[in-house]
């Protein structure tokens, strides 16, 4: 059936079956592989997106039932190509994860908790995570990277709607050619000779 | 920590990994889609044993979509049976269940169709005529001749019973003035990744290569598939660039790449099986280790053990599968840190009809230290003694190393006793004892649980040859290679997928270090197979060791050959020039800096020194350290490097609700050289939960219908935040000799000792009421039950 679905801002058409769940369509319709299959019963969270803002389970979502929600992927979180989201930025920085597999739905989580509540308590936060499986951190390293998030949030001096999540968050973007590389052409080995390898 | 002169190591440097998972930017295998790719579903066996009468494939195949429907006779008369690696011919496995199903849910038939939704719906069309046979679930039954066996060829349900005495037991039996013995079980459970199983296959009849790309955690993954599929090696190319969604061991995926492997080539398309989760939990054949220990122990009255006698009896499932081996790794660990001056173990391997066994985190090694460690606290208790006090009297002194251990294992380096002082100083122990008791006073239970245990890394296999004399394997290596390109940019080549254990950083830092070069800039790629220098895949917390050690090598070799270059220009001699990050100068000052020497290298072969190869490339393909030859008389020096962790542990849990609430999490953690701080914390803090997981939740249960009860998450209950405490790690860093920063394995830490803990600590707190647990996990409704039963008999009393 025909269905259109709002996907990091763009309006997006697509024929499903009415059976398909959104995680499939989300996957094999648009390509946006960052939303992942883990269960599909809806228990580890893997699959988890934002539907007008608040963290649901795409495996248990028909696409055509979200027709006339915002729907937001990991891959519409990104502020640009190449840059991270605070909340990302956060999760490296505390190695809030290792395989990476849960990671895009644990950090959507982390986005809808922190668009509404500015200063979580440890608690909170993992009262928020709690519907997220991740079987390699232990989730310390995650709490530590929302914590952190939280913290750089609220010290930033950027109005909150606009550095945390909302479903106004542009388009995926494409990805782009490296900007350092040649226009056209292929540089002469010779010629460029410099200590690009080198510096400690 | 003693102070290093490191620039990249040990410090807390951002694992590069993350920026690609971070933006859902991971290339897993359920990324990967090939034109005209199909897809797999499959038939699941309805019983736990019964012969395949007949399959009615015809309304299946007659479905739109549908182009295949393959069965095990087949299958089996096209390939070659799995490797086993045991000496038992007549315990066959193929990916399909071949004349009988051997445990429910095995695969019977695979259905292949444009996607796998119509595959489901046609699987459900496949008609299965079944004849029941007699089955068996539990272990100890299995033993007993009168059981139906599982494999009739094989004659037995026994894969393996081996009896090794190392030392005088009987003496030291004889001449000790206590014994105490009793078992405990170990329920069967897992590493449950939350990506499934997956794998891709695409045959080019025209080049003769199979393409493969899989959620891989393998060693000799190419070789196996080659040897079932009877074509030479050199047509396997697995693609090693596959971001593998957790592992910890399980993802060995055999059965299903042959499966598709056979389908590709077959049908002429590119072939995907992507488990669900069902399929992933019944029969993705990645159950771990599922054992009972009877232990019996000799000690004196000061509580110093002498002497234990173990048995380990582990029920493998359907097929061998990897779970034999599991025996014999904790060979190399079986006194634990532990002055135990003989041992004997007989290691008993048994078939039933439950799935398939694969590798878990550890090893078998977890199970192990968990009858060791309550083997400690029995003593403990026998004597009157403190439970951490029994512990130090025990350990192996840090003036004793390196200390040999009667299974023939020489263990590095350590000091337990100053870890555990760390631990007790920072936890307080008098408080946290204090506070055990004030909760005792408010009606709640409570309990204090330690453990102390080591994790054996560097990823030998010597167990293989220890437990098959057939098998001559003595070498483990693992391999790098790094190139320095015409501009200068650094490439290190490894050979091997990931699962979160952050090779990539690993790598670039060790080789940064090497060359002090900015790791950032280096760009580390996977070959595929056929690109591959020999590898052994991230197993048996070896990567640190093996493939640190290897880009440590390469890099020397590198340097190396700079430093050639660079002196021949000044006209001084190799050993007297200086290098300094990435340039290289003489006494005196005059220095060529990196484009220089890159210039040479690339360009200008009239300056280099005579018989040198142009270009800067260097590889190097190590062995494992200490892995110099077979095991003998039943003993070998089986991993070279011994982590050890110390777990102290507070739970407290209202005696009607019987829930668990750990309160206070302690481990005091010594896997000497970190390499990358981040890694290792998550490394422990992972293996914690998992831990915490198989102590108290996970398990695998089998009806007496041979039917597994356990099948979704909703039963199978991982922990989630809530579960999982907040974990304090005390760190301590004794470098082990063997390894080139004095790093050891960490990839199992946590895990290994967390389950003996909270047993530990548990049992601590039910003593009062004269209870003990002997089984994990140790549910929640284990504990309430046990506590109800003791104040009903309390009240007829």
């Amino acid at each position: 059936m025909r269905t259109e679905l709002l996907v990091n801002g763009v309006t997006r058409v697509v024929e499903v079956e009415p059976r398909k769940s959104l995680l499939d369509c989300l996957r094999e319709d648009f390509s946006l592989t960052g939303t992942h299959a883990g269960c599909e019963h809806g228990v580890c969270g893997a699959c988890t997106i934002l539907l007008d803002g608040g963290p649901v389970r795409s495996c248990l979502i028909l696409a055509c039932q979200a027709d006339g929600y915002a729907i937001t992927t990991i891959e519409g979180v990104a502020p640009a190509p190449g840059e991270l989201s605070v909340v990302q930025d956060a999760f490296c920085e505390t190695h809030g994860l290792q395989c990476g597999y849960c990671t895009p739905g644990m950090i959507l989580t982390a986005h809808a908790l922190l668009a509404d509540v500015e200063n979580p308590s440890r608690a909170m936060i993992v009262e928020s995570i709690s519907g997220n499986i991740c079987r390699c951190t232990g989730y310390g390293q995650i709490i530590e990277a929302i914590e952190l998030a939280a913290d750089r949030l609220r010290k930033a001096n950027t109005p909150r709607d606009l550095i945390s999540l909302s479903p106004r968050l542009g388009t995926p973007h494409q990805d782009l050619a490296p900007a350092d590389a040649p226009e056209k052409g292929i540089l002469e080995a010779a010629d460029t000779d410099m200590p690009y390898g080198g510096a400690a | 920590m003693t102070q290093a002169p490191f620039r990249f190591v040990s410090t807390n440097r951002r694992v590069r990994e993350d920026r690609r998972f971070v933006v859902g930017k991971g290339h897993y295998i359920g990324d990967i889609a090939l034109e005209d790719m199909l897809h797999v579903a499959l038939v699941p066996s309805q019983y736990p044993a019964a012969r395949i009468v007949a399959i009615d494939a015809a309304a299946a195949r007659a479905m739109p979509g549908v182009h295949y429907v393959l069965t095990g006779e087949e299958l089996a008369g096209a390939v070659d049976p799995l490797m086993n690696g045991l000496d038992t011919p007549n315990v066959q496995r193929f990916p399909l269940a071949v004349g009988q199903t051997r445990y429910a849910g095995e695969w019977v038939a695979a259905v292949v169709a444009d996607n796998r939704a119509l595959a489901e719906d046609a699987a459900e069309q496949v008609r299965v005529d079944y004849e029941p046979l007699p089955f068996l679930i539990d272990p100890e039954k299995a033993l007993d001749p009168a059981s139906p066996t599982v494999h009739a060829a094989h004659g037995s349900n026994v894969l393996l019973d081996k009896l090794f005495v190392w030392g005088d037991v009987d003496t030291h039996f004889a001449e000790s003035p206590r014994h105490l013995s009793f078992r405990v079980t170990w329920g069967r459970s897992s590493t449950v990744p939350i990506e499934t199983f997956g794998v891709l296959a695409s045959w080019d009849p025209w080049r003769e290569i199979l393409d493969v790309w899989a959620s891989i955690q393998m060693p000799k993954f190419p070789d196996q598939i080659a040897r079932a599929l009877r074509i030479p090696a050199n047509c396997v190319r697995v693609h090693q660039d596959v971001d593998v969604g957790g592992s910890y061991g399980v993802k060995r995926g055999i059965k299903h790449t042959v499966l598709v492997a056979h389908l590709t080539r077959r049908l002429g398309r590119p072939v995907r099986l992507i488990e669900d989760r069902l399929e992933n939990m019944r029969a993705g054949d990645a159950h771990g280790p599922d054992r009972l220990f009877d232990v019996e122990i000799a000690f004196n009255d000061d509580g110093i053990i002498k002497s234990m006698k173990m048995r380990a009896l582990d029920n493998a499932g359907a097929y061998a599968g990897r779970a034999p081996f599991q025996l014999g790794k904790p060979i190399g660990a079986i006194v634990g840190p532990y002055k135990i001056e003989s041992v004997q173990y007989r290691a008993q391997s048994v078939t039933t009809n439950k799935a398939v066994e694969e590798a878990v985190r550890g090893f078998g090694q977890s199970p192990t230290n968990y009858a060791i460690e309550t083997a400690l606290d029995k003593a403990a208790a026998a004597c009157g003694l403190d439970r951490i006090e029994i512990r130090r009297r025990n350990f192996i002194r840090a003036d004793e190393f390196p200390y040999l251990i009667p299974s023939g294992s020489r263990y590095d380096s350590g000091d337990y006793h100053a870890v555990v002082e760390k631990v007790l100083r920072h936890a307080d122990y008098a408080a946290l004892v204090a506070e055990r008791d004030g909760l005792r006073k408010e009606g709640l239970l409570a309990g204090i649980g330690v453990s102390a245990c080591l994790e054996p890394s560097g990823g030998n296999s010597s167990f293989e040859p220890l437990l098959n004399e057939k098998n001559q394997t003595s070498t483990w290596m693992e391999s790098a290679r790094i190139n320095v390109d015409g501009l200068g940019f650094v490439s290190v080549m490894i050979h091997t997928t990931s699962a979160g254990q952050g090779h990539e950083t690993l790598a670039a830092t060790v080789v940064a270090e090497v060359l002090q070069i900015d790791p950032d800039r280096i760009r580390i790629t996977r070959p595929d197979s056929l690109a591959s220098l020999p590898s052994n895949s991230p197993v048996g917390s070896r990567m640190a060791i093996m493939l640190g050690g290897a880009c440590f090598h390469a890099a020397q070799r590198l340097k190396d050959k700079l430093v050639k270059i660079g002196a021949y220009r000044l006209g001084i001699a190799p050993e007297a020039a200086i290098y300094e990050a990435g340039g290289v100068a003489d006494a005196a000052g005059r220095r060529l800096d990196w484009p220089d020497l890159v210039n040479i290298a690339h360009r200008n072969f009239h300056l280099l020194p005579p018989d040198t190869e142009p270009g800067l490339e260097a590889t190097y393909v190590m062995q494992v350290p200490t892995g110099t030859k077979l095991p003998e008389n039943g003993r070998t020096q089986m991993y070279p490097c011994h982590s050890f962790e110390f777990h102290l542990v507070l739970i407290a849990l209202d005696p009607v609700l019987g829930k668990p609430d750990i309160r206070r999490y302690v481990i005091g953690h010594d896997c000497g050289t970190v390499i990358n701080p981040h890694i290792v914390k998550g490394m422990t803090l992972g293996g914690i939960a998992h831990g915490i997981g198989a102590a108290l939740l996970e398990e695998f249960v089998y009806d007496d219908e041979g039917q597994m009860l356990t099948q979704s998450f909703m039963d199978y209950l991982l922990p989630s935040a809530h579960e999982v405490p907040p974990i304090e790690i005390v760190h301590h860093c004794t470098p082990s000799p063997f390894t080139v920063f004095g790093q050891k394995g960490s990839g199992e830490s946590g895990y290994l000792g967390a389950p003996a803990a909270i047993s530990s600590a548990l049992n601590d707190a039910v003593a009062p009421l004269g209870l003990s647990f002997s089984k994990l996990p140790i549910r929640i409704s284990a504990i309430s039950d046990a506590i109800a039963a003791a104040h009903s008999k309390e009240t007829k009393a």
